[in-house]
């Protein structure tokens, strides 16, 4: 009779501890998407700051292409307001328009396009602009980790009763160009 | 992934645990090879002194192992040629690939180290992922594109992600110490010898021991040394090609690497498994005959570049148990 109880009391607390490990892990998955989420944030803020500089730089000989600079400038504020993963991602789109732009109109000026700091702030700039790719890459991983964790049997009972349940967005580029093929001709 | 980083931690114990064990009998055999059947105290001794030893020199190569790995192979920190102007662009073009490549394997930034030598090769040291490091060579840094670079440094960047840069540097210090002990251990044999006057058949047969001990410590270390890299090459080249998620980057870098005729100037028996590509043996490495493969501390790079063709388009994260023994 004792032996048949601690079997059974033996058995429910493995079941609990198996529970306990179980939301754990579901928790640590989701605190490694928020993360990951902010690690883009960190990057977008780190050219958010490179980006008035290479402005400025730029604006030293090219002060007449107004345009351009509005364009960048417009992008930066874009992306500092956006809200949501879409949002961010379409800001995104009209920042590296804008920025090509901007490259496009330097290669006009040799004398700008030998400067040191403008050399420094477009090294910047591009080691920058891989980071931010990387890190959305990285929350894309975590999601899918995580959607993965809590999708699964059993955990997805635990995941139904605890609050595990919010879609998390994937990131995806929401330019019409980035999707496309780009065309490359030799002219 | 995980099944890996334990599978890791625990061949690190282990190794400590045989390192241990080891240079305790070292210890007491040469006890008992000097003291003879006069003093067969001197066993005991020599049982509490490499005990001392063992234990001192596991906690330093926990500890310290990084520092000797980057001391030896002669690198310096990146720092020194970002003040460069003419290295300027390189170092920050390496040190951005570095922060962009831990961003995508979610660890903290390691430290980039720079080796001042024409060969292209990379290693990766620490204990952890929070205690890390790449280093380069100037050659490899010149010699790269971007791609090229990213897949180089994703691929240092699963070893760190793994944990196999405990393995691999503690390897350093506790082979390395091993071949050390037996070197002195022959050395002072053949004093202590010399000394005594060899009496009785108990001190021949200590001597026996003694030599065989000595002439095997070196090549078990080796074999250990050799067990720990070549799978986990191919390994980190997989999961390095899914964190740059373009297999062709680290492919063209092998290639690369396997085509340049420069010898690694700082690379050394007890380090060479360390490097991304073999430092030593090149010529000899170039397939050829079966018993130099089997004492090369790579797979040979014309069989990774394959395995990573394979890859292209096919993103799994790839486990310990799918990859193929050779």
């Amino acid at each position: 009779m004792v032996w048949v109880i601690v079997a059974i009391v033996v058995v429910v607390l493995l079941f609990i501890g198996f529970l306990i490990a179980l939301f754990n892990r579901l928790v640590r998955y989701r605190n490694r998407v928020d993360n990951a989420w902010h690690q883009i944030d960190v990057q977008l803020n780190r050219r958010a700051d490179l980006i008035p500089n290479l402005v400025e730089t730029v604006k030293g000989y090219a002060a007449h292409e107004r345009g351009t600079f509005e364009a960048v400038t417009q992008a930066r504020s874009a992306i500092m307001n956006a809200k949501s993963v879409g949002e961010s991602a379409q800001a995104e789109g009209m920042m590296g328009q804008a920025l090509k732009s901007l490259f496009a109109v330097a290669e006009a000026y040799p004398d700008l396009k030998a400067n040191q700091n403008f050399l420094a702030l477009q090294e910047e700039l591009s080691g920058t602009e891989n980071k931010i790719a990387y890190a959305r890459q990285f929350y894309n991983d975590s999601v899918m980790a995580y959607d993965i964790a809590r999708q699964k049997f059993p955990a997805n009972i635990i995941a139904g009763m605890f609050n595990f349940k919010e879609q998390r967005e994937y990131f995806e580029p929401e330019t019409p160009a980035a999707r496309e093929v780009p065309k490359v001709s030799f002219t | 992934m995980y099944e890996q980083i334990s599978a890791n931690k625990w061949k690190s114990g282990l190794m400590m645990a045989f390192f241990f064990a080891f240079v305790v009998a070292l210890g007491y055999i040469i006890g008992l090879a000097m003291g003879g059947t006069d003093h067969p105290q001197y066993a005991l001794i020599g049982l509490g002194i490499a005990f001392a030893i063992a234990m001192l020199m596991n906690v330093f190569s926990y500890y310290r192992s990084d520092k000797v790995a980057l001391s030896i192979s002669g690198a310096q920190p990146l720092e020194a040629y970002l003040n460069d102007p003419s290295w300027r662009h390189i170092a920050m073009r390496f040190d951005n690939t570095v922060e962009g490549l831990a961003i995508a394997a979610g660890v903290p930034k390691p430290v980039p180290y720079i080796i001042f030598d024409p060969a292209p090769n990379a290693f990766a040291t620490g204990r952890n992922p929070e205690h890390s490091a790449v280093a380069a060579t100037t050659g490899l840094l010149t010699m790269m594109n971007d791609q090229e670079l990213e897949g180089v440094v994703g691929h240092e960047m699963s070893h760190i992600k793994n944990y196999d840069i405990l393995l691999q540097t503690m390897t350093i210090v506790l082979v390395g110490t091993v071949i050390m002990l037996s070197d002195i251990f022959l050395r002072t044999f053949w004093l202590g010898d010399h000394d005594s006057g060899g009496n009785g058949e108990g001190q021949l047969i200590m001597m026996v021991i003694a030599i065989v001990f000595a002439i095997l410590a070196p090549i078990i270390a080796m074999l250990i040394q050799l067990a720990i890299s070549r799978r986990r090459e191919y390994l980190a080249d997989a999961n390095g090609a899914l964190l740059t998620r373009y297999p062709p980057g680290l492919a063209s870098a092998l290639q690369k690497i396997g085509g340049d005729a420069h010898q690694l100037r700082r690379a050394n028996k007890a380090t060479a498994h360390m490097y991304i590509a073999q430092p030593l043996n090149r010529d000899k490495g170039k397939r050829g005959s079966r018993l130099n493969g089997l004492f090369d501390t790579h797979p040979p790079i014309e069989d990774r570049i394959r395995r990573l063709d394979q890859m292209t388009g096919n993103f799994q994260e790839v486990q310990p148990g799918s990859v193929p023994a050779q």
